[in-house]
């Protein structure tokens, strides 16, 4: 039964109690190499890493929710400190988790090579010796036949190599099979078999085996597991992906400059990085209208994009949720869309100092969204505005004002005025979807003389203390676009498929021996017995050898009578 | 109409409910009465041994002789009780079964029309079709082999998930978002649901392999019942065979997730809290099945392995979709 496995799986044999000797280096080496590979081990890395998997999804993590980690840190710096000594907010590449599935895969190579070698050899070898006593394997059955031996079993090598069996033919004169000496029923059986037949070693048996495809896709299944995380780690290291706000109108072009955020694999060269623009034509998003439990909810998302390659001519191309854009090497998501108000700002003489769309968060399903604009230079002082976009504004009891559409249906946009340094010159890297207003005077506002200003398209309203004036020109939308390649995604997709289809040969194609055995008696008919063994989960197994005498003793050539 | 169509679905569903109780009731009522038929009654394989035993160990048995003879009247009766189609409580309650299956299908089926897709994009149609999918995957098992001591186990389940999914899960008719406007909707969800199938008559099969394995080893003395059911051994045999099925499907959800995922958000996989489940649920059940390989696993421990599988997939579809941030935000709540 052994299949090379490890020394405490089920099919192998009980380890005998034995008194160790003195081990050296190598025999130590051995020895853990043994328990690693080992079959307890393998499963108690399995469970680790399970448990070890947890903690990642109950704190957020850097990778899939930045924000929520940023949120973690300003809330329990204390508790932040020790998650991060401990890499929980990136647990799925911190050292312990790194750890236990570097192990796990080791302790899966050390496995799945001896076995591999010893598949080979099983592959190439010929079924083994028929056991001398049939009767005490499962599915233990017997028929009863008038034809000579030789017919019988080559009806029988026939019928098996039909349903799939490697077969050997043996004769059981001479040694029982296993060396033992032969038990005086089965000797007598020889001389009877010797006697009929001059030829000594007249084969009187089929062995016979199939289903050497579930050993295959077992280890089909664990090859394409250490596929996939050779393939993944490959894509993460020579992969990238970056991320760009763009404008309806506006386009861009591939380089490293342009990305709002970038994410290099850890062999990224900008090289990479093929050269290409891509123009934002529109964005059209449909809102449901008609259904009242889902109004405003979008249902759809249209990206129209005009795309250009080195050398050829523009194209036109759409981007959807779920239909991403592959230019190139390079595939381009849909991920995000919101308003990008363009405010004008002029100086007292009317002349424009600041006139650029802004993209503004989106914070619920309506679209109510935070806009944060800085102008430092033009006017006497920098100003910086922080407000709000209502692209279908209405007042609520309070007074205050609220989004009930997502769609630009009465769009107003609430600004309050700051004035003061706003930090922009002295050359520290700052969020242009933040603003700090510690250090800023607020001239217009909540807590200034003058209002908050309150403008829908078109509008102007002159600034206090004879600054200038603000202008809503336009309201275009953005979209914010993920730029990904992963050269090595194709593999995990082969080596996932190659999992699955190791999977289904190693659970449900059987292993399994028959042995087909034909036993003379004494009144010159044959008796012929039927038996098999299995070699891993079988359930089937009675039933097969049940279904094969059943079919061998309808064969026509031999006439099996039961 | 679409209004109609879905108060249509709702009354076939608390039809269903109805019936499952019944059904539920039914078919705790067989398994009182196998224990009523059976007092302590021992399997005929273990009658001898705790015959034996039982003389010397407890005062319920006047003598071992008598003892053995009365345990095998009761294992015979066992016997007759499990080769005939069984009692009428039995076929009553699967009968229920049935009907409310057919129900439970014709309210799945409704919904989906008046919503003009698939019925599981929030959580309510997901309770509704998986539940529905779980007991017809009980019901095909039927013909494959007796299983319907697990009634109870799957009519309480499909209860608990249908009565929760009425009252605290129920959301209107609403379209899809672009983000799940996708055939992979329909396949990764689908065979996701499947799987659960399979995972929970494996874990129902595992916790009646744990009871069995605990009165043979002379606990449970109340639970006769548990005598009329298969061994031990042949309950872990049929929940291994149930859980690998579940654990193909399981895998091929997860393939299937990664290939959407991709297509949705840019990434195959990114450790979003739902991944991180499937994930865990996957790689437990992956221990599951080298437990079964290893020596000193194989039984009551690798039981346990399913069944806490299968709790971490009740645990993914109701805790990590209600209170886990993530990106499979679809509950509609």
């Amino acid at each position: 039964m052994d299949l090379s496995r490890p020394s405490d799986h089920i099919d192998s044999a009980d380890p005998q109690a034995i008194v160790q000797p003195t081990l050296g280096v190598v025999g130590y080496l051995r020895f853990f190499w043994r328990q690693l590979t080992s079959m307890r081990t393998a499963l108690f890395l399995l469970l680790l890493l399970a448990i070890a998997a947890i903690p990642g999804s109950l704190v957020p993590q850097v990778s899939s929710d930045p924000n929520g980690v940023i949120q973690y840190r300003q809330n329990s710096p204390g508790v932040a400190a020790v998650l991060d000594a401990l890499q929980v907010f990136t647990t799925y590449t911190s050292v312990w988790f790194s750890a236990i599935y570097l192990l796990l895969f080791v302790s899966l190579i050390g496995c799945v090579i001896p076995r591999a070698k010893h598949h080979f050899d099983a592959l190439r070898a010929r079924p083994p010796r028929t056991p001398a006593r049939l009767s005490r394997l499962e599915g233990f059955t017997t028929r009863k036949s008038s034809a000579d031996a030789a017919a019988i079993v080559e009806s029988a090598q026939l019928l098996l190599r039909r349903e799939g069996y490697r077969t050997e033919l043996y004769s059981s004169a001479g040694l029982a099979p296993d060396g033992s000496v032969a038990t005086p029923a089965a000797a007598t059986q020889a001389a009877a078999t010797q006697a009929a037949a001059p030829q000594a070693a007249a084969p009187d048996s089929v062995s016979a085996e199939r289903g050497y495809a579930r050993e295959t896709g077992n280890l089909v299944f664990h090859a394409a597991l250490i596929g996939v995380l050779v393939a993944v780690g490959i894509g993460g290291g020579f992969g990238y992906s970056g991320q760009r706000v763009i404008v309806e109108g506006e386009a861009f072009s591939n380089s490293l400059a342009n990305y709002d955020s970038f994410n290099p694999g850890r062999f990224f060269a900008p090289s990479a990085l093929e050269p290409y623009s891509i123009a934002l034509d529109s964005f059209e998003p449909v809102y449901e209208q008609a259904n009242l439990s889902a109004l405003g909810q979008a249902v759809d998302y249209t990206a129209a994009v005009t795309t250009t390659t080195q050398g050829t001519a523009p194209q036109a191309a759409q981007i959807k949720v779920n239909e991403p854009l592959s230019i190139g090497q390079m595939q381009v998501y849909l991920l995000g869309n919101g308003y990008a108000p363009v405010v004008t700002v002029r100086d007292p003489s009317g002349t424009v100092v600041f006139s650029q769309p802004t993209a503004c968060l989106p914070q619920d399903g309506n679209l109510t969204s935070i806009c944060i604009i800085k102008v430092p230079d033009g006017l006497d002082e920098q100003i910086g505005m922080r407000g709000f976009l209502y692209p279908t504004a209405v007042t609520l009891a309070t007074g205050a004002l609220t989004s009930n559409f997502p769609d630009l249906l009465n769009p107003t946009l609430t600004l309050e005025v700051y004035t003061g340094d706003l930090g922009l010159d002295d050359g520290t890297a700052s969020s242009a979807y933040v603003i700090n207003t510690d250090s800023l005077t607020q001239i217009a506002g909540r807590e200034a003389d003058a209002a908050t200003l309150a403008l829908t398209i078109g509008d102007s309203i002159e600034l206090p203390n004879g600054l200038g004036s603000v202008e809503l020109s336009a309201i275009p939308r953005f979209v914010s676009l993920d730029v990904h390649h992963d050269p090595s995604q194709l593999w995990v997709l082969i080596f996932s498929a190659l999992v699955v289809a190791g999977l289904l040969t190693s659970l449900f194609i059987p292993r399994r021996r028959v042995w087909v055995k034909v036993v003379s008696n004494e009144d010159g008919t044959n008796t012929v017995e039927y038996a098999g063994l299995a070699r891993g989960e079988d359930p089937g197994l009675e039933a097969a050898v049940a279904a094969i005498a059943d079919k061998h003793s309808q064969d026509e050539p031999i006439r099996l009578h039961s | 109409m679409t209004e109609t169509l879905v108060s249509y679905s709702l009354v076939a569903v608390y039809s269903a409910m109805g019936i499952y109780t019944l059904a539920f009731v039914l078919f705790a009522v067989d398994l009182a009465r196998r224990s009523a038929t059976s007092p302590a009654g021992r399997p005929a394989a273990t009658a001898e041994a705790h015959a034996s035993a039982s003389g010397t160990t407890s005062g319920t048995t006047s003598g071992t002789a008598s003892g053995t003879t009365r345990v095998l009247e009761r294992a015979s009766d066992a016997a007759a009780f499990v080769s005939h189609k069984g009692p009428r409580y039995l076929r009553a309650a699967l009968g229920l079964m049935v009907l409310a299956w057919l129900l439970h299908v014709a309210a799945v089926v409704l919904r989906g029309v008046a919503a003009g897709r698939v019925p599981w994009a929030n959580m309510f149609e997901f309770a509704l079709t998986a539940t529905a999918i779980i007991v017809g995957v009980f019901l095909a098992t039927q013909f494959w082999q007796d299983l319907r001591f697990l009634g109870v186990f799957i009519s309480g389940f499909t209860l608990v998930a249908l009565g929760v999914g009425t009252t605290n899960f129920y959301v209107d008719v609403v379209p899809l978002p672009p983000a799940l406007q996708s055939v992979w909707l329909v396949i990764h969800v689908f065979v996701a649901t499947l799987g659960t199938g399979f995972f929970a008559l494996g874990a129902g099969l595992s916790i009646a392999q744990l009871l069995k394995a605990r009165r043979d080893a002379g606990g449970l003395q109340r639970l006769g019942f548990l005598d009329t059911l298969p061994s031990a051994e042949k309950l872990e045999n049929s929940a291994y065979r149930l859980t690998v099925i579940g654990f193909v499907f399981w895998t091929f959800t997860l393939i299937a997730g990664a290939i959407w995922a991709e297509r949705a958000w840019g990434r195959y996989w990114g450790w979003d809290t739902k991944e991180v489940w499937t994930f865990i649920i996957w790689t437990l059940f992956a221990g599951y099945i080298h437990a079964r390989a290893t020596r000193g696993w194989r039984g009551s421990r690798s039981a346990w392995l399913a069944i806490i599988g299968f709790s971490a997939v009740v645990f993914n579809f109701t805790i990590v979709n209600l209170f886990f941030k993530g990106l499979h935000a679809y509950s509609g709540l």
